[in-house]
């Protein structure tokens, strides 16, 4: 009996204390909902957007950009984006916390957290960013397994589109007002942005942040000191290579190395030439896949791409090291005394990953990935974030109505590594005359194409394109074999 | 009750009334458990409290909440008739770890099983199709190549090498410390010892000015030769990551084999020398027929550990330049490809792959008895 007693005491300790915590639980999970009770429709289509002109960013005079620093304060010209976000600057969703998710890690973790702080800081909202490496396969887990966190950064909008179809994502039109998305976003972007729902077509995000690819990166200084020249055509780009390399230099810094997404600068290279090498309609052909891999037009790309990579004199480290370099660090070399090697072809991105204290324009620069055939004129591939939002509360629309603004970019367009596709920032922003320029070389582009791969189907341009073109680039399988097994991973 | 005589009526409300308390309480008990579960479980979920808050309660809850639903099914069975009793006692003690199995382990295999005959988002049934894929694609059959190669040469290597170092540390005088060292790496985990070894491996290429960094190259280069990107040769990266789990594994093995080693009576082996085997004959005859059960089970332990291993190949290379596994393309269809269907056809086979070698051993662990 005495046991009994024991385990008697046990209970009601138990119930005790489980009173006491479900007490304190009720009171926290139900205040937030409380306080901001009227969810205010956010289709009233608040000031017309009338202040604005919607003209390309570059020629607006800029407002001043809203400074949050006073708390509590709704900054004077606040872009229409949604009653949410009035409501975040009066500080109604003061301590709460918004749950982000997406592939920025390392160096452009740091920056996008500087980039929202401010933001953080007028509104007293939490946003919790957590980065993954191996964002495909863990954002899949998370959404699928019910667990989506409030806003998710994709870098592939094939991947989002396939959660679209599922009814996952919640469509942004009920949540910003449309008016200023038009206003702020060129027709393309929000043509990417819609994607086909369960219930016909909705706006499954808005676009963050923007980047160039289309760029050959090289150290200005050791390049102009070398008497090297600008290439113009893809011919005067294959003699300079092949100065270089007889200059008893490697031309090229090549790296595909990048945990489970290696491989995708390799799919990047044969986009890039693709625009270059066969019509936009042949190129949204193969992107959707009625251009098959195993097509002519497809391996001439591809025969272009290794002509310099599989040239072990061409290539930092030789083609066996192209697999192993990271991504990052393959342009690194460029900056040693004397360079190591010269070019560096990756997207605009890629200056967050030089080493400190270079400065742009004058330590290095890029030029425009030239033109091979004259007829396809001169394309420019891109791509993006997308955010889209997976779960509807008061606060997290807020955040996403402000990432839908430039302001949401501002400080890290001007710390470098970073394009923004909004129509309200300012060309000024960009602190070195390096990334104007690609903002410049985008808008200047006769055809702009998002990245091929990143619009593809997950199976493709997340999977088998990038491990194919790997496997094919460290020689375990030839290019037969590449091109057939990403055919078949096709879905059909 | 106004009436006097005892009719059927009264005496059932005589003993409703006398057991009406019981009755209740028995019914009371059991709700106000499930509710303050519910109530730590809704807690725990929805909880923005502070990390630590939430672990001290999520340990109370747990292991408080167990013993308190087995003191009221107990109680509650205690309640019953004497005749009753024995029949339902057993209930309470398995009844939880059968409906966890259940929960845990049989449902959702039996879901698997359904999942790999639809088709990627299991909306519609498409036949054997998948399993016509596990088959014949070719990076499929690469991984069910390269899953050969670690079950044969991994296994036969951590095994043989665990029993030789078992045996020899045996005869030194340095055994503990000798074992000690053997057995360290298994503190470490997979993804942990791929990374150490990512930088054995390591190649940066060829060229003016380059530098190899990787312990495995300097090496090789210290002794005349060139280096070489290790993990990108197939087949032989196969060889070079399966270096890795031996490294690993082989220590577990030694420790067990070395206990069944310890367990052998002196007086068997003197009884031997006396009789003129020598160290040889003594090794074949009696240690290797007497730690039989032994290695029977450290072997099928990790014939098992290589038909599921997935962190080194997904740490080191991802599956790339044919080092693919099953596990690896399981991951990848499911997570990455979004392909529920051959994700969980492939599932399944790793499944059925396993059952033979399963049931084997239980069989051992039968005729020792260590089943009743």
């Amino acid at each position: 009996m005495k046991k009994n007693r024991i385990l008697w005491i046990i209970a009601s300790f138990m119930i005790v204390i489980s009173f006491v915590l479900s007490a304190c639980g009720g009171a926290a999970t139900q205040a937030p909902p409380s306080e901001t009770e009227p969810p205010p429709p956010v289709e009233q289509p608040t000031q017309a957007p009338v202040e604005q002109p919607t003209e390309p960013p570059a020629e607006e005079p800029s407002e001043p950009p809203a400074e949050t620093e006073v708390p509590a304060a709704v900054p004077e010209n606040l872009p229409p984006a949604g009653q949410e976000l009035v409501d975040a600057y009066m500080g109604k969703f003061k301590g709460t916390v918004v749950t982000m998710a997406g592939p920025f890690t390392d160096a452009d973790a740091v920056k996008f957290e500087n980039s929202i702080l401010a933001f953080e800081e007028a509104t007293g909202i939490d946003i919790q960013y957590s980065g993954s490496k191996e964002f495909e396969a863990s954002i899949r887990i998370q959404i699928e397994g019910g667990n989506a966190p409030d806003i998710v950064d994709f870098p592939q909008p094939g991947l989002l589109a396939t959660f679209v179809s599922q009814g996952r994502a919640i469509d942004l039109s009920t949540v910003i007002n449309p008016d200023w998305l038009k206003q702020n976003y060129i027709q393309s972007w929000l043509d990417m942005a819609t994607m086909e729902g369960p219930n016909g077509p909705i706006m499954a995000g808005v676009w963050a942040r923007a980047n160039g690819k289309s760029s050959v990166w090289y150290p200005k200084k050791a390049f102009d000191e070398a008497g090297y020249q600008i290439p113009e055509t893809w011919d005067e780009l294959m003699a300079l290579t092949q100065q270089i390399a007889e200059d008893g230099d490697t031309p090229w810094c090549i790296g595909i190395e990048s945990g489970a997404a290696t491989g995708w600068p390799m799919t990047d290279w044969i986009e890039d030439v693709m625009l270059r090498t066969t019509s936009l309609e042949n190129y949204d052909r193969w992107v959707k896949g009625e251009l098959k891999f195993d097509s002519p037009e497809v391996r001439r790309a591809v025969e272009l791409v290794t002509a310099i990579w599989f040239n072990d004199s061409y290539v930092y480290g030789g083609r066996k090291a192209i697999p192993t370099t990271f991504f990052g660090d393959a342009p690194k070399p460029m900056f040693e005394d004397p360079p190591k090697c010269w070019l560096h072809r990756q997207g605009n991105f890629i200056t967050t990953f030089f080493p400190e204290g270079l400065e742009p324009g004058v330590d290095y620069d890029f030029f425009y990935l030239p033109p091979i055939d004259e007829q396809y004129g001169r394309p420019v591939l891109g791509a993006g974030d997308i955010y889209a939002m997976f779960n509807d509360r008061p606060e997290v629309r807020a955040v996403i109505q402000y990432f839908s603004t430039g302001d949401s970019l501002k400080d890290w367009v001007k710390a470098g590594g970073a394009i923004s596709p909004h129509n309200d920032s300012d060309l000024n922003w960009y602190q070195d005359p390096v990334t104007r320029k690609v903002a410049e070389m985008i808008k200047n582009a006769t055809a702009f194409r998002f990245d091929g791969s990143d619009l593809m189907p997950g199976a493709v341009g997340a999977g088998s394109f990038w491990k194919s073109m790997t496997d094919f680039v460290s020689g375990s399988i030839d290019l037969d074999t590449a091109l057939k097994q990403i055919d078949e991973s096709w879905p059909r | 009750m106004e009436t006097s005589s005892p009719s059927l009526i009264g005496r059932w409300l005589d003993w409703l009334t006398t057991n009406l308390g019981r009755i209740l309480i028995s019914l009371i008990v059991p709700v106000v458990t499930f509710f303050v579960l519910w109530q730590g479980f809704i807690f725990l979920r929805e909880s923005q409290a502070p990390k630590i808050v939430i672990v001290l309660v999520a340990i109370v809850w747990g292991v408080g909440g167990a013993a308190l639903l087995y003191a009221v099914s107990n109680w509650l069975i205690e309640q019953l008739p004497q005749g009753v009793r024995p029949r339902l006692l057993p209930f309470v003690f398995v009844g939880p770890a059968l409906a966890i199995l259940a929960w845990y382990l049989a449902i959702p295999t039996f879901r698997t099983l359904i999942f790999s005959l639809q088709d990627a988002n299991s909306m519609r049934f498409v036949g054997l199709e998948n399993y016509i894929f596990a088959f014949t694609d070719r990076v499929m059959r690469e991984a069910f190549r390269n899953n050969l190669l670690w079950m044969v040469f991994g296994t036969s290597f951590c095994v043989g090498l665990g029993l030789l170092i078992a045996v020899l540390a045996d005869r030194s005088r340095f055994e503990s410390a000798y074992k000690a060292i053997i057995f360290m790496p298994m503190a470490i985990s997979f993804v942990g010892a791929g990374v150490i070894w990512k930088f054995v491996y390591t190649y940066k290429g060829e060229g003016a000015g380059i530098s190899e960094i990787g312990l495995l190259n300097a090496i090789v280069l210290a002794l005349g030769g060139q280096s070489q990107p290790w993990l990108q040769q197939p087949p032989w990266n196969n060889f070079f990551l399966i270096v890795i789990m031996i490294w690993l594994q082989t220590g577990f093995a030694m420790v067990v084999i070395s206990s069944a080693i310890k367990g052998i009576p002196t007086d068997l082996l003197e009884a031997a020398r006396v009789d003129g085997a020598n160290e040889v004959q003594i090794f074949f005859r009696i240690t290797i027929p007497y730690i039989q059960g032994t290695l029977l089970t450290v072997t099928t332990t990790i014939v098992i550990f290589s038909l599921k291993l997935f962190d080194i190949v997904r740490v080191m290379t991802g599956g790339n330049n044919g080092t693919n596994v099953i596990a690896n393309e399981f991951y990848l269809q499911r997570f990455t490809y979004g392909h529920a269907g051959r994700a969980s056809a492939i599932a399944v086979i790793l499944l059925i792959a396993v059952i033979p070698i399963m049931i084997y051993n239980l069989r051992q662990f039968r005729e020792r008895k260590a089943f009743r």
